[in-house]
């Protein structure tokens, strides 16, 4: 399964790069999944995105929870908590 | 209705565009935020507004639906900037119309507490020090879970 996963804000900085396209495993069905995933990498992702650490998920544009389930060709964007306004 | 941009926005003209020939608005409540100069104890000299393109409109449609829903609203108008702002930069425009002002004063606050902890903007704030990603602040939340009860 392909799906692009997209970075804001500090996550953009400290990834360094504000988005990428990723071909994933079959194992890798949700966005809790996806997360673990990203971790396996090692630094920075590990610590970036730790159980402890506050982060969002959104998927195809909605906020989404760990438990959703990734579908083809997803869009899928991690960012901090958001501050406009 | 709804408007992500860099450029600045002329309130006068925001708010003479929605009560244009409307008799039936009574009450037209605005809010603007602003750049301080000082946040949490850091001067800041310049700031940086981050959005998600595509996600940032529909975040802001859905608040504003969910307020159509709640009061009987005549017009709204939700402005966002992006980009590089400086201190006395106005940030964000929301206006809304109502019949009468109770309803213009709250859904207005409505479309504020949750544009603030739902759509997707970040801000880089630039001090003597250094930049650094303004934390969520924790009363932002509690000023929108208020409209949950």
């Amino acid at each position: 399964m392909k799906c692009q996963i997209l970075y804001f804000a500090r996550m953009r900085e400290v990834f360094a790069t504000p988005a990428e396209e990723v071909a994933l495993p079959d194992s890798v069905r949700t966005i809790a999944d996806l997360l673990n995933w990203l971790r396996a990498r090692g630094e920075p992702w590990c610590s970036e995105l730790a159980a402890g650490k506050t982060f969002r998920v959104a998927l195809n544009q909605e906020m989404a929870s760990l438990d959703q389930i990734l579908t083809d060709a997803a869009e899928v964007a991690i960012f901090p908590p958001v501050t406009g306004g | 209705m709804i408007r992500v941009q860099q450029e600045d926005f002329d309130v006068a003209e925001e708010l003479r565009q929605m009560r244009a020939a409307n008799p039936a608005i009574g009450a037209l409540v605005s809010f603007v935020g602003l750049v301080r100069d000082l946040n949490e104890g850091n001067a800041i000299s310049c700031m940086m507004l981050e959005h998600y393109p595509g996600m940032t409109e529909k975040s802001l449609l859905q608040i504003v639906v969910a307020a159509q829903q709640r009061w009987p609203l005549l017009a709204v108008r939700v402005v966002h900037r992006i980009g590089p702002l400086v201190p006395c930069d106005q940030i964000v425009l929301v206006a809304v119309a109502c019949a009468h002002r109770g309803d213009a004063f709250a859904a207005c606050e409505f479309i504020m507490d949750y544009l603030k902890t739902k759509a997707p903007f970040w801000k880089k704030e630039q001090t003597p020090a250094g930049s650094h990603w303004v934390d969520a602040r924790e009363t932002d939340g509690r000023a929108a879970a208020r409209w949950e009860n």
